[in-house]
């Protein structure tokens, strides 16, 4: 076990407004390995992505990073720091091409003007380095990509920048089978290439086909965050439903966490 | 031909003219007709005013549509920012109004010089452009119902910088000039050619700059036939406003292009800089198009919907400007009756959507084209001002029936 995550989240609290939707929530992820987010709809899996993102600021609880306590309030601290994010609804604009999107907030530029042979380039080799054959061309515009392709964008873009941390939000949710599976073997690359991946997915066959972790919220609170090898697709399940699953999980639903890494 | 030569990873092939054209062509067939309409709409309707009234392509006629539409396609502009983001800006033809009073009563009631004067228009509009943007961008009130309320006040406002209704006329020679003067010929001729080699020399040096990195570019023959439209286009309107079109040529000769035109492709060039080449300008894109991704993205939002009521406001001020010396004076009507409407179809007909993420400021000056030939081709025919406005209207409905169907057949292709 390595000895500090890249990206740790200790007694982490959410609320908007009157509803609390994270409740001391703790979370790590490694560098090297694919940690899988899992939970029912409603969960909290998305808004706990938004706040390691920056887009919610957090209430109370701690976010390191390399094991240094941070602050994140803007996506611009959350992109410095090497997260990147790609959302459950995907943060593409239809009318830009894919070179745009890709370097979207942090253009190149040469003085005031914009370097579009650099970011072409650099664009360019992002996608073949992740083996992307299917785009025509890096200055399609993304309202003409298919759900697969405007996926594989929003992945290109995460890892663009040398990220440390990628996490993908559901990125399969819409895809098919070859597509699906194309976007699988992408996440397992990204992680062997030494990157900490965070897949947040409701297929569980996906999430023990790549995953090496598994976290499992219930309700605003991690229930358990456990090998991916050390459990059973049924006690996976069972966390999910129920928040517990034999000795792991939650003592009673009262928030006391069972974390066990 | 070595422009053609390409690596870039995905892309594959070269791209030859023909390729450019299919290219187009699929655009077109998917819903984005860009300035085609516009385009279309300008030959026809030079044809027809010049079969039933030949007058219409007289050399003093043709200075005339220049001079007339000046003012509504500067504001046309700069409305262009504010649709971009989705937004609209119904106050921008009294804000015209009110920078145009300012402008008056600075000059001729306090005797400013007409510099400060200028700098002090171009500030109110700003300062306008500043409350707007930050009522809709901080406050969240829709910009349709913030620029609604302006446009009533700034009414008044204009009203009462005018003392209830009178005029103030401008004296300033510079500030008359601006509309009602031309450069000389020769300069005419100079800028053209300054203009043309500083185009051709853009398009080349970007081309060069790709192919040397292996990118795809533009080939050499493509930048050669647009350069040499533009000579062409550009050629004959100088030609043409350097011919005499004074009556009495001894006594007052009226030869040039008038000063208002390379106003305007000045402020061209800059604002489709700003636009096309600049971060600043790709984030204005963004917000129109996708303004959580652009939140997501690190883009100060806020500010990017705030700077460009700015940039409309503003340009509105530049606007006031020339009416204010087109009509030699500012009365509680400048800026007002259709000139907005006027401004706003000069952008949708050029092709810049309602819905926003597209646009051009070149769309406003082609629109801003479209709107002066109306204007004066039915007027040279005797029609009333209610008719010029009734087909005017008709205009606008029509274009934004192009843009709204194009987002349908773009939709419907998925390209959007
Ligand atoms: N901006 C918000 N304002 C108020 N409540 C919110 C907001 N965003 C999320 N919630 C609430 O927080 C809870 C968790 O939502 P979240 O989107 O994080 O769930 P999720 O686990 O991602 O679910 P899914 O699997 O459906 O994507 C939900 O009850 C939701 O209604
Ligand atoms: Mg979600």
């Amino acid at each position: 076990m390595p000895a500090t995550p890249v990206l740790e989240l200790r007694r982490l609290n959410k609320s908007f407004g009157p509803v609390q939707v994270l409740h001391d929530v703790s979370f790590s992820a490694e560098a090297g390995e694919v940690t899988a987010l899992v939970g029912d709809n409603g969960a909290g899996k998305s808004t706990l992505v938004k706040c390691i993102g920056g887009i919610h600021p957090i209430d109370s609880g701690d976010y390191l990073f390399e094991g240094a306590p941070v602050h994140v309030n803007s996506p611009r601290d959350a992109a410095g720091l090497g997260v990147e994010i790609v959302y459950q609804d995907l943060a593409l604009a239809d009318n830009l091409d894919i070179v745009q999107n890709m370097f979207l907030g942090r253009e190149r530029k040469r003085g005031l003007v914009l370097d579009e042979a650099t970011m072409e380039e650099m664009a360019a080799k992002t996608l073949t380095g992740l083996s992307v054959r299917t785009v025509h061309s890096v200055r399609q515009q993304v309202s003409s990509l298919s759900g697969g392709q405007r996926q594989t964008v929003a992945i290109a873009k995460a890892v663009l920048w040398n990220s440390k941390v990628v996490v993908l939000d559901e990125p399969t949710a819409a895809l098919g089978v070859a597509q699906t599976q194309q976007v699988l073997e992408l996440v397992r690359r990204l992680a062997d290439k030494g990157l900490a991946v965070v897949l947040i997915s409701h297929n569980l066959n996906d999430v023990f086909a790549v995953s090496d972790r598994i976290a499992a919220l219930y309700l605003g609170r991690m229930a358990a965050q456990v090998r991916t090898s050390d459990v059973t697709h049924a006690q996976v399940v069972e966390l999910i439903t129920s928040g517990r699953s034999g000795e792991l999980g939650l003592a009673n639903g009262d928030g006391l966490n069972g974390v066990k890494a | 031909m070595s422009v053609m030569v390409t690596k870039g990873a995905p892309e594959t092939g070269s791209a030859p003219i023909s390729s450019h054209v299919r290219g187009y062509l699929d655009r077109v067939r998917g819903g984005d007709v860009g300035a085609l309409p516009a385009i279309l709409g300008l030959v026809v309707l030079c044809t027809i005013f010049t079969i039933l009234r030949p007058a219409f392509l007289s050399e003093g006629n043709f200075a005339n549509l220049f001079t007339q539409g000046a003012a509504v396609t500067v504001i046309a502009m700069g409305l262009v920012f504010v649709l971009l983001l989705g937004e609209i800006d119904l106050s921008a033809g009294f804000a015209s109004g009110v920078c145009a009073a300012v402008l008056a009563v600075l000059l001729t009631n306090h005797g400013w010089p007409w510099y400060w004067a200028v700098v002090a228009s171009l500030v109110t509009g700003a300062g306008i452009g500043l409350v707007l943007g930050v009522l809709v961008a901080k406050l969240g009130i829709p910009s349709f119902v913030v620029t609604l309320a302006a446009f009533l006040a700034f009414q008044g406002i204009v009203l009462m910088l005018m003392n209830e209704g009178s005029n103030i006329s401008i004296r300033d020679d510079t500030i008359l000039a601006v509309a009602n003067k031309n450069v000389s010929p020769a300069l005419g001729w100079l800028m053209l050619a300054v203009g043309l080699a500083g185009y051709a020399a853009v398009q080349l040096w970007q081309a060069r700059g790709r192919v040397s990195r292996g990118l795809t570019a533009d080939p050499i023959s493509l930048i050669a036939i647009r350069v040499a439209a533009v000579a062409v286009i550009a050629g004959v309107a100088v030609y043409v406003l350097n011919q005499e079109r004074s009556r009495n040529a001894i006594v007052v000769s009226l030869k040039g292009v008038p000063i208002v035109v390379p106003l305007i492709v000045v402020l061209l060039i800059g604002w489709t800089f700003v636009l096309r080449r600049t971060a600043y300008g790709r984030h204005i894109y963004a917000v129109g198009g996708n303004r959580e991704a652009s939140r997501r993205a690190g883009i100060n939002v806020d500010r990017i919907r705030i700077s460009a009521f700015m940039i409309c406001s503003t340009m509105a001020a530049v606007g006031g400007v020339i009416a204010a010396s087109r009509a030699n004076s500012v009365d509680p009507n400048t800026g007002g009756s259709n000139v907005l409407l006027y401004a706003v179809g000069a952008a949708v007909i050029g092709g810049t959507s309602l819905f926003g993420g597209k646009g051009r400021v070149l769309d406003a000056v082609l629109g801003g084209a479209v709107v002066a030939v109306i204007d004066n081709g039915m007027g040279l025919m005797g029609y009333s001002a209610g008719v010029k406005y009734v087909v005017t209207g008709l205009v606008l409905l029509l274009a934004a029936g192009v843009d709204a169907l194009s987002r349908k057949r773009a939709a419907a292709t998925g390209l959007r």
